[in-house]
């Protein structure tokens, strides 16, 4: 089936035409403007399973490809496509897409605004999930901004403003460059072969010079750094997560911050390898430290939000540490993370909500004991925690495993220190769950507290089902990355040769390579 | 002597507008004056239907000191459209005033008739006659308000200081007179196309002087001062037209004087204006952060734009040249919408300005806080808007003609920006009390303007293709 518009364009424009619909209700009507933009996430969702049907698990390059004349005078398209790096990230944006407007079921306050923004966010993040022109991707990436900018500061806690101003700002330092850094690039571009192009498949295969990649990775890494958050870019995200509505937590973390990774593997090591391999030690560094750091962080803070806030810091570090192994392993394992960490702490929020709407505090203190009161919430809290903390048997693992496989072949001693990570990591979620759910039930307030209902379930049973699914059952999801992983890293290898500076990087990558 | 109207005619229709409602006004009841702004209307509608006739003209009058090109074509109807906006949010706070329509209309058709003489201008003299025209005009609208002391001192403000520019822009000519023994456009070129050409210093002096008296007119820093006072004293329908008008026609004399006919000696005056360019960016940024009052804010905002545009200029060649001309079409539409709002929050003798009084005005008029939402987010850059699309052009011609330095320091400096737009966008939405702005009942065209500056903004962020195209071709008329 072949619409006119393209079935990527119609994946990425539902969730705008359903803001568009929201225009036309009245403001009063807020069940009709709930069912609308619930519908319209419910067919987005549908739709990409649509998508995930069409694609091709067999090839590495990209499909399902949309390319139309946007600005031609400077070459310019409206061009998009997926591959298996970016079809699983934008099918978990489609599936937290419904969840998250379940779970704003409760907001009472200027709905239509609230609703409005969460869809435009979801059309902003789709598309730069399958933008493949530098220019269409940079407006997408910016338009994710201002609804996140608004869900922040409108409807979030008592410092929203300042939060939500920092996280714009520091997104925007990042951002700023980066455009500067794709005129530059297509202008090199333009110099080498005549023609102007903004087409990040075609500039893939422009060769810079080592000293003139290395700024224009910069420029993009750093963006991007700001967005996963790197250390010690990531002072805007426990802001940002703390006085965010459930709902914008939920997707500041899960999806948001997958942007920063994704970019790398997209763009900023695609695009300049060299640069990057040479970064890799670098880079390998700043992710360890913000594992090790994140997690001890996370360990010591009394705010549930905060804790899984920080516990991001350190789950998105190791998603950098596989990206930066270059090897099968390494990558697919990072994918692998990104999709968990998605699910996971996406659930972690969500749970988080759930509480913090029945007794409207986070701190760890106010709870304990609660599976006496609440024990279906208390299972599913245990299988996200589990999850989170990488359990074999539970997706979290594979990720991690993966990733401390690959990243050990190219760099042992900083996977020694990251390992300490998943150990940290275990220390301070089992720590927070036993605080909150284990223990007696001290607290009068607690002593009411009532278990999930219906529409709770149905928010968090599809991430349990696919936190089992994942970790047991993996293969489905590595076999798609599988093709696009090793273009990647082929990418990387061949340029491996013309790195003089980098000789011992160049002979720890001799070893094999195997993959799944 | 045969002399050729045609190149003449949209330049002469809004002179005649304006004298036609000059002399109406002086028949006319009061009530009957709200004609005059229609008459107006009218009036730039024809010039503009006038413009679009002779599309692709190349017709020079006078001896070629007045010329019709692309170029100035493309600039007169920028200007009509720029006065047509500024006509339509001003309808409303005349009323509210005690401004007299008839002279304000036609003040406002006198200024636009001298920024179409400077676009078309083929001849230095030619261009200074248009920019006094112009200039003139705008003094004594800036003082119109005459019942608010702030309106008088600002008109004597820019008055004082419009003329000492001007001494300058004059001094300039007269010493590229002494050098080169003319002033027109096409004997200069002839001049400095002479090869192995050691031009006397005096003329470099000449050339300084002109960059000093056009630096003036677009406020670059440190040529400033007189900017946020001005705007803040004038009627803000004013200060609309002196931010987007008058700067749009001191560029197109930058555009047709410095990346025409001065380009064979850029050594004089290119590095000049790096350093005026980063001065005017980021000091009309920081300086707009320390802003209460988003009059003044948008003042300086003005400034920093202006640091923008002069990207363009520093970048020169081609592109830069084309860039230049986008960044001022995607300017206009932005820049009269986020003055029109402020217009619309004036509520009968409270002027309403401060940040304040925007508090929560996204609940009290959710169509004026949605505009002015995105006018800041394209003011500070954000796609798909118009200033980003403005942005991105200046900074890929600074990228293209190796000034990426200069890229960089508008990135950072767009960073800087957008710290002052997003205050009014969270005070708008996130904050409570302030006031309530006219409804659409109450101001109709006020509205329309607005609306008007929405669909610019937005059309020319989401598909700019055409617009780039009418750029370039303008631009290219001028090799």
């Amino acid at each position: 089936m072949e619409l006119f518009v393209g079935d990527l364009s119609l994946l990425v424009f539902l969730p705008a035409l359903g803001a568009l619909g929201l225009l036309f209700i009245p403001r009063r009507m807020t069940s009709e403007l709930f069912v609308v933009a619930l519908g319209s996430a419910l067919l987005t969702f549908l739709w990409s399973l649509w998508i995930l049907r069409r694609f091709d698990p067999a090839l590495g390059e990209m499909q399902l490809v949309e390319r139309i004349s946007w600005i031609p005078a400077y070459g310019i398209d409206y061009f998009v496509g997926v591959d298996g790096l970016s079809l699983f990230l934008v099918l978990l944006t489609a599936l937290l897409g419904p969840i998250v407007m379940l779970a704003s079921w409760t907001i009472r306050d200027r709905v239509k605004e609230y609703l409005f923004f969460m869809l435009v966010l979801e059309t902003g993040m789709l598309g730069a999930f399958v933008a493949l022109d530098l220019v269409l991707f940079y407006v997408f990436w910016e338009v994710m901004l201002v609804p996140m900018y608004f869900l922040i500061g409108v409807w979030g806690g008592p410092r929203r403003i300042y939060a939500a101003l920092k996280f714009v700002l520091y997104t925007m330092a990042g951002s700023l460059l980066m455009l500067v850094a794709i005129i530059y690039l297509a202008t090199r571009n333009a110099e080498v072969t005549q023609l102007l192009t903004f087409d990040l498949l075609k500039l893939y295969n422009l060769n810079l010079p080592y000293a003139e990649q290395m700024w224009l990775f910069s420029a993009f890494a750093l963006s991007f750094a700001i967005k996963v958050p790197l250390f010690p870019f990531h002072t805007w995200l426990p802001d940002a997560h703390v006085e965010a509505p459930t709902a914008g937590s939920v997707i500041l973390a899960a999806i948001l911050l997958k942007m920063g990774t994704y970019g790398f593997l997209r763009f900023a090591i695609p695009l300049f390898p060299e640069a990057a391999l040479s970064a890799a030690p670098f880079m390998v560094a700043l992710a360890v430290i913000g594992i090790v750091y994140g997690a001890m962080v996370a360990m010591m803070q009394a705010d549930l939000k905060k804790l899984v806030a920080y516990s991001s810091v350190s789950h998105l570090g190791f998603v950098v540490l596989g990206l930066f192994a270059f090897n099968l392993q390494g990558i697919e394992g990072a994918v692998y993370q990104m999709l968990n960490h998605g699910l996971s702490t996406g659930a972690l929020f969500l749970i988080v909500g759930m509480i913090y709407e029945r007794r409207h505090t986070r701190m760890i203190d106010d709870f304990g004991g609660l599976w006496k009161q609440m024990p279906i919430f208390s299972a599913c809290f245990l299988v996200v925690t589990l999850s989170s903390i990488g359990l074999p048997g539970l997706n979290g693992f594979v990720g991690e495993f993966l990733i401390l496989l690959g990243s050990f072949q190219t760099s042992p001693f900083w996977t020694a220190g990251a390992a300490t990570g998943v150990v940290l990591g275990a220390v301070y979620m089992l720590w927070m769950f036993r605080r909150v759910v284990f223990g007696p039930l001290t607290r009068p307030e607690n002593q009411r507290l009532k278990d999930i209902g219906p529409r709770e379930i149905a928010i968090l049973s599809p991430i349990l089902v696919l936190i089992l699914v994942m970790g047991i059952y993996p293969r489905p999801f590595l076999n798609r990355m599988k093709p696009a992983a090793e273009l990647v890293i082929q990418r990387v290898e061949g340029k491996k040769a013309a790195v003089p500076l980098l000789e011992g990087v160049t002979e720890r990558k001799e070893q094999p390579v195997r993959g799944n | 002597m045969e002399i050729n109207f045609t190149p003449l005619l949209p330049a002469a229709e809004v002179l005649l507008t304006a004298l036609t409602v000059l002399i109406l006004d002086l028949f006319l009841e009061k009530e009957e004056k709200g004609l005059l702004g229609w008459i107006s209307l009218l009036g730039l509608a024809i010039a503009a239907w006038m413009v679009f006739l002779l599309r692709g003209s190349q017709e020079g009058a006078f001896q070629d000191t007045y010329i019709l090109d692309s170029f100035a074509l493309f600039f007169s109807a920028l200007f009509i459209g720029i006065a047509a906006i500024a006509l339509l949010s001003s309808l409303h706070y005349l009323k509210e005033t005690d401004i007299r329509e008839g002279e304000y209309h036609a003040l406002i058709l006198f200024s636009t008739f001298g920024m179409i003489l400077m676009a078309s201008a083929n001849d230095l003299i030619v261009f200074f006659l248009g920019l006094e025209t112009m200039s003139i005009a705008v003094y004594v609208l800036t003082g119109m308000w005459r019942a608010r002391s702030a309106s008088s001192e600002a008109a004597m403000k820019y008055f004082v200081i419009g003329a000492f520019a001007t001494g300058f822009f004059l001094y300039g000519i007269a010493l590229i007179f002494g050098a080169t023994g003319s002033t027109h456009f096409g004997r200069l070129s002839a001049f400095l196309a002479q090869p192995g050409l050691e031009a006397p210093l005096f003329f470099h002096a000449g050339v300084f002087l002109l960059l000093i008296g056009l630096a003036f007119k677009i406020a670059a820093v440190p040529f400033h001062f007189w900017v946020p006072d001005v705007y803040e004293g004038a009627p803000t329908p004013v200060s609309a037209f002196m931010a987007v008008g008058v700067k749009a026609a001191a560029f197109a004399g930058w555009a047709r004087i410095f990346l025409g006919q001065m380009t064979p000696v850029r050594e004089d005056w290119a590095a000049a204006l790096w350093m005026l360019a980063i001065l005017t960016m980021t000091a009309g940024n920081l300086l707009a952060i320390a802003q209460t009052s988003v009059k003044r804010m948008l003042a300086y905002s003005s400034i920093a734009h202006a640091g923008y545009l002069l990207i363009g200029v520093v970048a020169g060649g081609d592109t830069g040249g084309q860039a230049l001309l986008f960044y001022l079409l995607t300017y206009a539409p932005m820049t009269l919408g986020a003055f029109a709002v402020v217009v619309a929050l004036k509520s009968g003798e409270q002027d309403c300005e401060s940040y304040s009084d925007y508090a929560g005005l996204g609940w009290k008029r959710p169509f004026l806080a949605m505009a002015m939402s995105l006018f800041m987010l394209s003011l500070a850059g954000f796609p798909p808007l118009a200033g980003f699309a403005g942005k991105f052009y200046i900074f890929r011609s600074a990228v293209v003609e190796g000034y990426t330095n200069l890229a960089v320091a508008g990135a950072l400096n767009s960073l800087l920006s957008v710290i002052y737009y997003l205050r009014v966008v969270v005070l708008m939405y996130m904050e409570e009390g302030g006031v309530e702005g006219k409804s659409l009942a109450a101001a109709p065209f006020l509205y329309a303007a607005i609306f008007l500056g929405v669909v610019g903004t937005l059309y020319l962020g989401l598909l700019p293709a055409a617009a780039l195209d009418l750029s370039r071709v303008a631009f290219l008329s001028l090799r």
